[in-house]
């Protein structure tokens, strides 16, 4: 058993003419923290929906847990039960409740009983401080709530990697730092996370390697002190600039 | 002496307040009321109606207007899917389908299916209800499909994503996901639907109901020939009345509540 969970090889992907994805090498070992870091429209979105396959990648292969993803005879639907996404805009399913969205994978997916499966929501939903709203419709809870229920959805599936596209970008100022602490408290459970955030405080003091996109290659990469604090490349020193205003 | 624009509405609408009542004056002195309600409100005939409107009438334009619209449900949903498959000759087929439906008269379809079919291949209908119900539902599934296609393309798109990636396949997602959050969008226009069809009914009489499977359009028309009086007709109408208000009210209280939760 191989110590590499995602294996990202010559990875691309096009839209139309426009290529997006050029040529993307990566790999992510069993508990590391790897964030993303980049310009808006970088590729950094199409990369993290490469990795479960929401987008099909023109070229290159997407292994995870040793299973090639990208080989037509894969079973998709299966892999991606190791694979927890956490959406931006959090894509609760509104007609269900907080426990109904934890489990309704469980069931239907892992056909789990339903006594099995609100065990394990329960548990989940505790992990993110949400077990008094197991009852409460998306509706009736707020940005930062929502995003927590999100999480345990994925996490209840007991995934292998969780992927996380701008988790808070879509949350008010207030509400960022519920989700970014169960997301610290996940990285230092030993989660493996590849983290796609505009967030440079999470980066610096949770991943364990930070990644810098550009134009749908991996720019730079390495120690979040070097990236963040001493970057070699001139895109990446003015993406930080513009990003934590000027030093 | 110029009026602005506001006095110059104020005048016309109060023109039009006064040329309304006029019309309404000279209907009450023109109409002969006695001999009006003699031909249409006669309550000796209104009495003789019931309860067989009711009990027999009414419940076969239900019947007809239950099948079709379960059938027609059901279609539509196939044809829903079908439109939005990625397999070409299923849209094609689907889009061909409501098409040529939606395009046809529906009294044309009825006698198309109703005789034309039967006299073409020798099949016959195994019964009334049936071969009443059937075209409309075929019809039914035409627009209902268009709706609940609208429906699904209504639910955003990150459901369908979300589903996926929690390891459903995309049938999984369309059942437990997609689909019930369409119709929760096109309850409203679905009931609509369901009032149409109501309606619609009363064109199954031209297919030659016998006395037994008699909706109530028909049951109003053999009223008249049998009072040589219009009476029958207008209860009728009001029985439709009674069966599509409350519904339109639902739909008007549904879209009223939809439009407060989207503030
Ligand atoms: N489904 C799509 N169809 C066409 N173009 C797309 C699609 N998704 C993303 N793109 C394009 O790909 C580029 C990168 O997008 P994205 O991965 O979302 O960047 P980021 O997440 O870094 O902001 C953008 O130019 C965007 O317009
Ligand atoms: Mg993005």
């Amino acid at each position: 058993m191989s110590d590499v969970v995602v294996q990202l090889t010559e990875l691309r992907k096009s839209f139309g003419a426009n290529e997006v994805l050029r040529g993307i090498n990566l790999e992510v070992k069993r508990g590391e923290v790897v964030c993303i870091i980049g310009p808006s429209g970088s590729g950094k979105s199409t990369l993290l929906r490469c990795v479960n396959m929401l987008e099909t990648p023109t070229s290159g292969t997407v292994a995870v847990g040793g299973i090639e993803l990208t080989d037509p005879d894969c079973d998709l639907d299966a892999a991606r039960t190791s694979l927890g996404m956490v959406f931006q805009q959090f894509n609760l399913f509104p007609h269900m409740t907080a426990m109904e969205n934890v489990t309704v994978a469980l069931r239907k997916v892992l056909k789990r009983s339903r006594s099995e499966a609100e065990l394990i929501a329960g548990e989940q939903l505790a992990r993110v401080g949400l077990s008094e709203k197991a009852l409460s419709y998306p509706a009736q809870l707020s940005g930062g709530q929502q995003q927590r229920v999100a999480i345990a959805r994925a996490l209840a599936m007991g995934p292998s990697v969780m992927l996380f596209d701008e988790a808070t970008s879509a949350l008010d100022p207030e509400l960022v730092g519920d989700v970014l602490a169960v997301m610290r408290s996940l990285a230092e459970e030993g989660m493996t996370m590849l983290v796609v955030t505009h967030e440079m405080g999470f980066a610096r003091n949770v991943a364990d390697r930070v990644i810098f996109m550009d134009e749908g290659v991996i720019m730079e990469q390495g120690k979040p002190a070097d990236v963040l604090g001493n970057p070699s490349v001139d895109r990446t020193k003015k993406f930080l600039a513009s990003v934590l205003g000027t030093h | 002496m110029s009026l602005s624009k506001r006095q110059r509405a104020n005048l016309l609408r109060y023109f039009v307040y006064a040329a309304t009542l006029i019309a309404l004056a000279l209907l009450i002195f023109i109409v002969d009321w006695s001999k009006l309600s003699n031909a249409m409100f006669k309550w000796r005939i209104i009495k003789e109606q019931f309860p067989d409107i009711l009990t027999k009438a009414a419940r076969n334009t239900l019947i007809f207007t239950f099948f079709g619209f379960i059938g027609g449900l059901g279609l539509g949903l196939i044809l829903a899917l079908m439109r939005l498959s990625k397999v070409r000759p299923y849209r094609w087929f689907a889009a061909t389908y409501i098409e040529v439906l939606r395009g046809i008269p529906l009294l044309v379809t009825l006698l198309i299916l109703g005789f034309g079919v039967p006299i073409a291949t020798g099949w016959t209908w195994p019964n009334m209800y049936v071969q009443g119900a059937a075209p409309l539902a075929l019809v039914a599934a035409a627009y209902i499909a268009e709706t609940i296609r609208a429906g699904i393309e209504a639910v955003p798109r990150g459901q369908m994503e979300a589903a996926r990636s929690l390891g459903m396949s995309y049938s999984r997602a369309m059942i437990t996901v997609i689909i019930p959050q369409a119709f929760r969008i096109i309850l409203p226009p679905l009931t609509n639907e369901f009032v149409l069809l109501i309606k619609d009914t009363s064109l199954i009489s031209v297919l030659g109901v016998t006395e037994g499977t008699r909706d109530l359009a028909q049951f109003g028309r053999d009223g008249v020939g049998k009072f040589a009086n219009a009476t029958p007709l207008v209860v009728a109408g009001l029985v439709y009345l009674i069966l599509t208000l409350p519904l339109t009210q639902l739909v008007a209280y549904m879209e009223r509540k939809a439009k407060r939760v989207r503030r």
